[in-house]
């Protein structure tokens, strides 16, 4: 059992990973058709993680409702939204699923009707929290900190058209913050997670990292 | 001093809330200035000749519509008035039907035909695996568009091959997925490379600016403003700029207050 679980998986990723960095260099035509194949096949596989997300959606609010954990009742409202979305994107207005997408569905209403207002409702909540955030939290307490909160104050008032008129000034100095600090800031890290995603991806390519494949490993 | 401090939120909620509406209600037209990366899109679309294929990646979800749909309508309206031809698609299965409606209504608003003018390719699994299938070959990677037609059929397409053949490439993003455009299309297959994203987004997109890793950037609901104003098309972006300028003057008229009620209350000690 070991060996399927273990070590043909570990093969796999070895060979998998060799070859498909030595594909980036070679610009024969072979290279790019094994490129083409590899490609669909990925898109194909990863077609199959929506059922590993619907199951764990799933198994994650049943338990939930099953042990009654705070707030259960709202779980009851993820098996009825997703079971009437299922329900309405199978039946694809009369036409079921094996057809090609119907236009002016039960499904697309519930998507203009719910999901869009839902999302948009659940994003503007947002600019409640951050206000009552900043009122309760953003303080001046070091040097660090004030620092932030001027660069802050700075590119709040700077990015909105009123910055102009409050002073002429504020959106050239914000954009500065924005161009000059924020960008080194934002380089570093954008290197230094790039090297780490180098090195993971190589300790996964030799078998050292073998998280992926589950278990205390 | 103690108790302004710790006030209930819900009396914060009730000024956030009228100074959302009441700018909504008394309008006023703020200056909107167009900045260098807004420009550096609107340009490069201008400078596309009539024919030219613009494809616009829809890779955002309705919790971020209201930044990103604005833009995406702006980006539409500058393109189908320069008969330039669109091609929508998106990696995210949100998106699908924002995208759909929007391309659709825009194109209908200037007479353009479904499969001639534009094409909205759908939503696909997969994110980096399907920019590089596109980059091999975009039949390979969308057989068939959002609405069944076969793609290799369509007018819109001719000229098509692959990602190397668009003439601009736009991303709008409420995700990471600007950079997997940069790293596994344009530095690729050599294509220029514009985005929009979420105001949270923006700042982490300057390294590639500066890099002209892309040409340009909108950047939150002020990109599109700025966008609209650039195509001479004052909509809702526009007309979100005062209560969100409103909005942040609050915020930081808050942030004051409470640092100066922490001060005063000595909480420094």
């Amino acid at each position: 059992m070991n060996f399927l679980k273990r070590t043909i998986p570990l093969i796999i990723a070895f060979i998998m990973g060799v070859m498909m960095v030595f594909q980036y260099y070679v610009p024969h035509e072979a290279s790019q058709s094994l490129l083409k194949v590899v490609t669909r096949w990925g898109i194909t596989i990863a077609g199959f993680a929506v059922f590993i997300g619907a199951y764990s959606l799933f198994h994650l609010h049943w338990n939930k409702i099953k042990r009654k954990f705070p707030g259960w009742g709202y779980s009851i409202f993820v098996f009825f939204g997703a079971g009437i979305t299922i329900i309405f994107g199978l039946y694809n207005g009369g036409e079921f699923f094996l057809q090609d997408k119907q236009e002016g569905t039960m499904f697309d209403w519930m998507y203009f009707n719910v999901q869009v207002p839902a999302g948009a409702t659940m994003f503007s909540i947002l600019a409640f929290f951050m206000a009552s955030a900043a009122y309760r939290t953003f303080r001046a307490r070091t040097n660090e900190a004030t620092i932030l909160l001027i660069a802050a104050i700075i590119v709040m008032l700077g990015r909105v058209p009123i910055g102009t008129m409050i002073w002429e000034y504020l959106p050239p100095i914000a954009d500065w913050i924005m161009s000059v600090p924020n960008m080194a800031a934002k380089r570093a890290i954008l290197i230094g997670v790039s090297i780490g995603a180098i090195a993971t991806s190589l300790k996964i390519i030799f078998g050292i990292e073998r998280a992926y494949l589950g278990g205390s490993d | 001093m103690e108790r302004l401090l710790r006030i209930d939120r819900r009396y914060i909620f009730i000024f956030v809330a009228l100074a959302v509406t009441i700018p909504l209600i008394i309008r006023v037209d703020l200056p909107v200035p167009a900045t260098k990366e807004v420009k550096g899109i609107y340009n490069k679309i201008d400078s596309l000749p009539e024919g030219a294929h613009v494809l616009i990646a829809f890779d955002f979800d309705p919790a971020s519509k209201e930044e990103l749909q604005p833009m995406a309508l702006a980006l539409l309206h500058h393109c189908f008035r320069k008969n330039i031809k669109v091609i929508g698609m998106t990696l995210n299965p949100g998106g699908a039907g924002l995208a759909d409606s929007a391309i659709t209504d825009t194109g209908k608003q200037y007479e353009k035909v479904n499969g001639e003018d534009y094409v909205f390719l759908g939503y696909k699994t997969g994110v980096e695996l399907v920019m590089i299938n596109m980059g091999e070959n975009i039949y390979s990677a969308f057989p068939k568009d959002f609405h069944g037609n076969a793609t290799v059929d369509l007018p819109a397409l001719e000229g098509v091959q692959s990602l190397t053949d668009f003439d601009y490439v736009i991303d709008l993003a409420s995700g990471s997925s600007i950079e997997a455009w940069i790293a596994f299309g344009k530095e690729k297959y050599n294509f220029d490379l514009g985005a929009g994203c979420t105001a949270v987004i923006g700042p982490d997109m300057y390294p590639f600016l500066q890099a002209k890793q892309i040409n340009g950037l909108m950047s939150g609901l002020k990109g599109a403003a700025e966008y609209e104003v650039l195509i001479k098309r004052k909509s809702s972006a526009v007309a979100g700029m005062s209560p969100q300028s409103v909005v942040h003057v609050m915020v930081v008229l808050f942030v004051i207050f409470g640092n100066a009620l922490y001060f005063m209350t000595g909480r420094k000690r």
